[in-house]
């Protein structure tokens, strides 16, 4: 018994840090992060308008001071720009693959 | 110790000549040649549906469907891009406050012409539409340049091309390597997928022309500009080309870019050029 409460106390703990609330400071880490990216997919004349919704939808939720939506629409935005900056790589040469002939 | 030199220069000589046989096909699959690739597109076409005739593919959708096609010929007793020809006809011969008109800036004076837009121009060494071409004129008058997507543009480009109903597109690719390069350049933009749906203009206009999208029944790349301006149900109004590309680029989910950029200009080129032989038949209307 003693040692199963020891466990849930231990789990519990453990799990405590990543299930805390985002505050200011990850909205900003992860809204800059997105930035970045979202710069260089526009960059390359190929930015989704998807990203720029997100990064959108980040800065309304942090105005709104609800900075654990805002900091996971950040990621979106940045996993979302990541994405195109791929797609404008690869397509790079892929389109040839496509091309009649 | 003779045998083996034998066997070694036998060997080298089938290398060499291996390799000289294999790399003039390399340099030419690299090679920009856009009257190869217009015969190789049109083919394509062709071939894809014989029973429809060519002249037809202008029509976009409706050279696809039977249905569509006569329910489009009854619209074209009075057709919904009638108000926007009638209004540029009039602003077309409408001087500009200095007393000249569009007709003082165009070959022909702008009558039966749009089958030779876009053209390269070698002074700027850059492709120029029409859109791009009646805007330059607009401001070398001191009037302000029309949107690019919006009702007055459509309204003029509507007239002019009215006025060469039947003409058969005629672009010239200068030899110049910038005008290739500018060919090139659509080509790639035309193929290139973008947009979260990954999409190119290909994927719909060249794998799946004829096919259904949603309501919609995808028109075919070839010949796809013949028939610019439209008036489309779906905008309630009529669209320019620039129109028509910005909306392609945002239902693909990727960001437009600005209309006239280079690369829309570029694709214009390029698919207007694999059009040539067939007939301008705008301004259109599509569903």
């Amino acid at each position: 018994m003693k040692r199963s409460l020891l466990l849930a106390m231990l789990l519990t703990l453990s799990l405590a840090p990543s299930a805390r609330a985002a505050n200011e400071a990850d909205y900003k880490a992860a809204y800059a992060a997105a930035e970045v990216a979202s710069k260089e997919a526009a960059g390359m004349r190929n930015q989704w308008t998807v990203t720029v919704s997100a990064l959108a939808a980040a800065k309304k939720a942090a105005d709104g001071g609800d900075f654990d939506r805002a900091t996971a629409a950040a990621k979106e935005a940045e996993a979302l720009a990541k994405a195109s900056i791929f797609q404008a790589t690869s397509e790079k040469d892929a389109w040839k693959a496509m091309e009649i002939r | 110790m003779k045998a083996r030199i034998h066997l070694l220069l036998g060997s080298l000589s089938a290398a060499l000549v291996a390799f000289v046989l294999t790399s003039p096909r390399v340099i030419a699959a690299d090679k920009v040649d856009p009257v190869a690739d217009a015969k190789a597109f049109q083919n394509f076409f062709f071939q894809k549906f014989p029973n429809v005739k060519h002249e037809d593919f202008v029509n976009g959708p409706y050279s696809m469907n039977e249905d569509m096609k006569r329910q489009w010929q009854e619209k074209e007793e009075f057709p919904p891009y009638e108000f926007a020809l009638d209004a540029g006809k009039e602003m077309f011969a409408t001087p500009f406050k200095n007393g000249k008109t569009y007709a003082d800036c165009f070959p022909n004076g702008g009558i039966g012409i749009r089958q030779n837009y876009p053209y390269f121009d070698e002074k700027e060494g850059k492709v120029v539409t029409l859109e791009l071409a009646l805007n330059r004129c607009r401001e070398a008058n001191g009037e302000v340049p029309y949107s690019y997507v919006k009702d007055e543009m459509a309204s003029l480009t509507a007239y002019m091309a009215y006025t060469s109903r039947g003409k058969l597109m005629d672009i010239k690719i200068p030899d110049d390597p910038r005008a290739l390069a500018a060919f090139e350049n659509g080509k790639r933009y035309f193929y290139t997928r973008r947009g979260q749906m990954n999409f190119s203009c290909a994927s719909c206009h060249v794998q799946s022309p004829g096919e259904r999208i949603r309501a919609e029944i995808l028109a075919p790349a070839l010949g796809i500009l013949n028939a610019m301006p439209i008036y489309r149900s779906e905008w309630s109004g009529m669209g320019t080309t620039s129109r028509r590309f910005v909306t392609c680029n945002s239902q693909t989910r990727a960001v437009p870019l600005e209309p006239q950029a280079d690369e829309y200009r570029d694709v214009e080129y390029f698919l207007s050029y694999v059009a040539n032989g067939l007939p301008i038949s705008g301004p259109g209307a599509r569903p």
